[in-house]
């Protein structure tokens, strides 16, 4: 026999000092790695995936979960993560499957990136004492307007008066420019749904629902979501598309380019079933390409079916994976009638994706979005559509500096878990999460209060908003759309030639 | 006369000749919203105009189209019947929740692409991955029936719902050993039958040959009956079609992607 086992990863450990054998933490752990034995609590360390539940649930502080110190012989090459996924591989003949986003140490172009500020000549705004202007519109601008003047008699006199002749498309209003992720009702537990939808409410911002229908608990909430329609077509009817604020045509995700989805039958509860419209338990597998899609011409025609099912009143986006020739490709989604390209990079989250694909497939989202506005720029279209950025956006910060890149919004995902409770484990996919944010088991969905989440997640886009607002003063602009596409208030710091050249900014210094 | 004094209109006649797909639609829109108890609505002179029927939920309706429509015809339906005396382009029924497109002539590429409910009768053939990621929900059941044959991956992905090839030409004469390849690729749910046999070779990833029984031939005769009476297919063939031997595709398993995946939990 060929041992194929590997030391456990973490270390859970309960200083017997300090437990009350009060069984918190088995009960809390969903994994399975604890067990009460006689008068001690027994622990299995290979379960553990470090979602910290139970040290933060622990009344007595007894538990720490160290990383496994037994020593695997360093290789610079063959590292412990390559060896574990060959063994784990040789055994199972398996695709590998990961969770949440990139784990790889590849660069994150932001963490290069610096702002401006002003200094004595065009003084800085302080924006709690004066307004500073956040509000964005999403969708279609016309490329010029159009007046026609009106003879009114007004006191006797002839007053000619100008009326607008231009037909302006619908557009999204935010009060700030960002948005919540779409993670579908599915890969996510109803109440974290509940939570997000009523956060962006709140915040006078929207949520995306992802591919799994619209549950009608979120009814209430539904102008202030963006439903999509993916490969799957799953949940999608006129009544779906007549209901959300916007529509998402999802082509690609960060994490995974290329590929579909796969929700696997375990998942598909009673009521995933009614969202979804599919059959409890039975898979729901996203193809990898739209079947009614194989040019940006079909793209177009299904933008264009979308706006005759919903008589042209809502307006459409698309969404990409950011890959190499995202910039011709977003140029073609501008030119299709599409009101938004969203543009989602490399390191964004998934619940689910393949490891091979997770680590290595697509590009960072800074660079795409250089990429995109540049394009966009040269064909003369930038400012009839918007963009939107996504993937791996961890603060304010990143907000900022993907709108000074050339973004019009964000969508934030995986931070927005983070203020429900996640922990960023990365075990989405076994739909046992201990938070009750990835996962449909009853028990598990209860621990996630739907009134505190909204809170934390409302908070979370309140902070960065007010944090937006102070970057926007020191640099003495009063209003975001002064910043989109602002690349002269970054600059590089450690970052080549080629690489100032493909986001389109000086380095320091200069 | 209804309560008003008005006529009531049911029957309204639109010329879509030289008309853009928008200005039509809209105008499909606006006589429906103009007359509630509308039954009927006859479109001529279609050249190409797409997204004929999009979202209408409209129940009772009936849009006949003289000419060729373009593509998505019918997609998000949920209700009307629309009969097309001509061919269609690509995706008919795309989407489609409930009602049914009767097409007197080809159904393009992926006719039927992602149907919920309702059901598509094309008198000829379809194109490529026709019937592909249908799927079957509570009390909607997708059906799509082909007089003809139909092109490679038939039914990929299906989910649900039901695909009928009756290998026929538009005399109701025997066509031959169907040549599609790849059929069912990805099947997990619902069931194709075929006139004639089909090889294992013929059949796609996750799909499987299945024994075609009496309670088979039971199930697709209401569908058969109703094709004859549509295209005016006499009884002699009608019994035929019925008395044929049928091959039935269904899935291998319900989990055809089950085991591809191993948890990266370390």
């Amino acid at each position: 026999m060929i041992p194929s086992t590997v030391p456990p990863k973490y270390k859970v450990e309960i200083n017997s000092n300090r437990c009350m054998l009060c069984e918190r933490c088995v009960r809390e752990c969903s994994w399975g790695v604890y067990r009460r034995d006689r008068n001690k609590i027994v622990t299995y360390s290979n379960r553990c995936g470090a979602c910290q539940r139970c040290v933060a649930m622990c009344p007595r502080d007894a538990i720490t979960v160290n990383k496994n110190a037994t020593c695997w012989r360093d290789h610079p090459l063959w590292t412990r993560e390559v060896r574990e996924d060959i063994i784990n591989q040789s055994r199972t003949g398996c695709i590998l499957l990961s969770g949440m986003g990139n784990a790889k140490e590849l660069p994150t172009y932001f963490d290069n990136i610096v702002l401006d500020a002003c200094q004595v000549t065009n003084p800085s705004i302080d924006p709690l004492r004066e307004p500073m202007e956040l509000r964005t519109y999403i969708g279609k601008k016309p490329k010029k307007l159009e007046f026609e003047y009106i003879e009114e008699e007004i006191d006797g006199k002839k007053i000619k008066k100008a009326k607008l002749k231009t037909n302006i498309a619908p557009n999204l209003k935010l009060e700030t420019p960002i948005m919540i992720a779409h993670m579908s009702y599915g890969a996510l537990s109803l109440n974290s749904h509940l939570a997000m939808a009523k956060a962006a409410k709140e915040c006078g911002t929207f949520m995306g629902t992802g591919e799994g229908g619209l549950h009608r608990a979120l009814y209430p909430y539904a102008n202030h979501t963006i439903t999509q329609i993916a490969s799957g077509r799953f949940g999608v009817n006129e009544d779906y598309l007549m209901r959300g604020a916007a529509i998402e045509i999802k082509i690609g995700q960060g994490s995974k380019p290329g590929i579909g989805g796969h929700l696997p039958g375990e998942k598909v509860s009673a009521e995933v079933s009614m969202t979804r419209m599919i059959p409890e338990g039975s898979d729901a597998i996203s193809p990898a390409p739209h079947h009614d899609i194989y040019s940006i011409e079909d793209l177009a025609q299904l933008v264009r079916s979308l706006k005759e099912a919903t008589r042209w009143k809502i307006p459409v986006f698309v969404k990409i994976a950011a890959v190499h020739n995202v910039a011709a490709i977003a140029n073609g989604i501008a030119t299709s009638d599409a009101d938004a390209v969203v543009i989602d990079g490399f390191k964004g989250g998934t619940g689910a994706a393949p490891k091979v694909f997770r680590d290595n497939v697509g590009i960072p989202i800074e660079l795409a979005i250089a990429a995109v506005d540049e394009r966009l720029r040269e064909e003369g279209v930038r400012n009839e559509v918007s963009i939107i950025a996504s993937g791996g956006i961890r603060n304010s910060a990143d907000v900022f500096k993907s709108i000074a890149l050339g973004a019009d919004a964000v969508y934030i995902g995986t931070a927005v878990m983070v203020a429900l409770g996640c922990r960023v484990c990365g075990r989405c996919y076994t739909g046992q999460c201990a938070w009750g944010i990835a996962t449909q088991k009853p028990e598990l969905v209860n621990r996630l209060d739907v009134e505190e989440g909204a809170n934390r997640v409302a908070n979370l886009i309140k902070a960065w908003t007010l944090e937006i607002k102070e970057l926007l003063g020191a640099a003495g602009i009063n209003s975001i759309e002064s910043l989109r596409g602002n690349r002269d208030r970054l600059r590089g710091i450690g970052l080549n030639d080629v690489e100032l050249e493909a986001l389109g900014i000086k380095h320091a210094g200069f | 006369m209804n309560n008003n004094g008005e006529e009531e209109i049911r029957e309204v006649i639109i010329d879509a000749k030289d008309m853009e797909y928008r200005e039509l639609n809209e105008k499909i829109h606006e006589v429906i919203n103009k007359n509630p108890n509308l039954k009927k609505i006859i479109l001529k002179n279609v050249l190409g105009q797409r997204f004929i029927g999009n979202g209408i939920e409209k129940k009772d309706l009936t849009i006949e189209i003289h000419g060729v429509p373009g593509g998505d015809l019918g997609m998000f339906m949920s209700g009307p019947t629309i009969i097309v005396y001509g061919n269609t382009d690509h995706a008919p029924g795309n989407t489609m929740d409930d009602g049914t497109i009767i097409i007197h002539g080809n159904g393009g590429d992926v006719t039927g692409h992602s149907m919920r409910g309702g059901r598509i009768f094309v008198r000829d053939n379809v194109g490529y991955r026709s019937g592909i990621h249908m799927k079957e929900y509570m009390d909607k059941f997708p059906v799509l029936i082909i007089g003809g044959t139909a092109k490679d991956f038939l039914g990929e992905y299906m989910a649900g719902g039901l695909i009928l090839v009756l290998n026929i030409d538009s005399e109701g004469n025997d066509l031959g050993k169907i040549k599609g390849k790849m059929i069912g690729t990805g099947i997990h749910g619902g069931a194709i039958y075929i006139r004639g046999d089909i090889d294992n070779s013929q059949l796609g990833v996750a799909a499987d040959i299945k024994e075609f029984t009496e309670e088979d031939r039971e199930k697709i005769k209401t569908y058969i009956e109703e094709f004859c009476s549509i295209f005016n297919l006499g009884d002699e063939i009608k019994k035929k079609l019925i008395e044929s031997q049928y091959t039935k595709i269904a899935p291998i398993s319900k989990r055809p992607f089950g085991r591809l995946y191993t948890q990266d939990l370390r």
